[in-house]
């Protein structure tokens, strides 16, 4: 019997495994932007899987923004890759340092 | 129901391997095709809690244009990019911290107080659940809506905006010129006899 806890845990281990992410690649700007995705997806999962069990439709009306954020933040972000890739030719994250004061 | 358990299992059990091969593959078109299987497994998810819509709308709009998108530029990057090497082994760290913070997450979710909500009945065979949402989108949610369209739109323009580029060598139109040419400017009256080419 599948119950809330069950996609909680899932959806919390998706989180962790996105957070882990981010520490483990924190220097390629690429692979930073597809754990935040994992992050994103473990939320949205976590939004429907509440909406599902409390029979709310608003977890899945916010999931659906939480969405459309997350496209918009990744044309962005994508976009600001290849600019620094096309005038820097490398996308080290931490070598992006040229407006530090 | 036995079955929907099982189906939970098979595709949590798909989504986390997928997720773990994206953040540690060091082929980045390898880690983004991870990220798709992914994305595809948690629509199943989603569709096993019966939100259709958001699933199919997961599948479509965003495994096919979003991470496809993703797909351009890591194919764009990597080919000229060589393997970044790690001056510090962050490995440690993360998984201390991912550690952490799944378990408190669990502990939170298995604490007594945590009392999750029993499982719904299954939904009536002829509801639909684009209808149910699009019907609260639409009246509750109207703002809000509109909100994300004008943050898609600034983002499109956004992203156009950063990668557009003015080549040397690109022909395009000069709208303020092409307006301020005069009939002189272009048009020559001859008598019709044969003029020597100019």
């Amino acid at each position: 019997m599948l119950s809330l806890t069950h996609f909680m845990l899932l959806s919390g281990a998706l989180f962790a495994i996105g957070v882990a992410g981010v520490f483990v690649n924190r220097r390629h700007a690429l692979v930073l932007l597809m754990s935040l995705e994992l992050i994103l997806l473990a939320v949205n999962t976590n939004f429907i899987a509440a909406s599902h069990y409390l029979q709310d439709l608003g977890g899945q009306a916010f999931a659906l923004f939480v969405l459309t954020i997350a496209a918009a933040e990744i044309a962005i972000g994508l976009a600001i890759v290849v600019v620094v890739f096309r005038s820097r030719e490398t996308i080290d994250a931490e070598d992006l340092s040229e407006v530090r004061g | 129901m036995a079955f929907q358990t099982l189906l939970f299992y098979l595709f949590g059990a798909v989504l986390l391997t997928a997720a773990v091969a994206t953040v540690t593959l060091r082929n980045m078109v390898h880690a983004a095709l991870s990220l798709i299987l992914s994305f595809f497994t948690a629509a199943m998810l989603w569709m096993l809690l019966e939100a259709e819509f958001l699933s199919i709308l997961l599948v479509l709009v965003y495994i096919g244009a979003v991470l496809v998108l993703f797909l351009f530029v890591v194919m764009m990057v990597e080919r000229h990019t060589p393997t970044i090497h790690h001056r510090r082994n962050y490995r440690l760290v993360a998984l201390a911290v991912a550690g952490v913070m799944a378990a408190e997450l669990g502990a939170a979710l298995i604490a007594p107080d945590f009392v999750p909500a029993s499982a719904p009945m299954p939904a009536p065979l002829g509801h639909s659940n684009t209808q149910a949402l699009g019907s609260v989108l639409y009246t509750d949610y109207a703002l809000a809506f509109e909100a994300a369209a004008v943050a898609l739109l600034v983002a499109i323009v956004g992203a156009i905006a950063l990668t557009l580029r003015a080549r040397p060598d690109h022909h395009r139109q000069n709208p303020a010129q092409q307006s301020r040419v005069r009939k002189q400017d272009r048009l020559r009256l001859t008598d019709g006899r044969s003029e020597p080419p100019c």
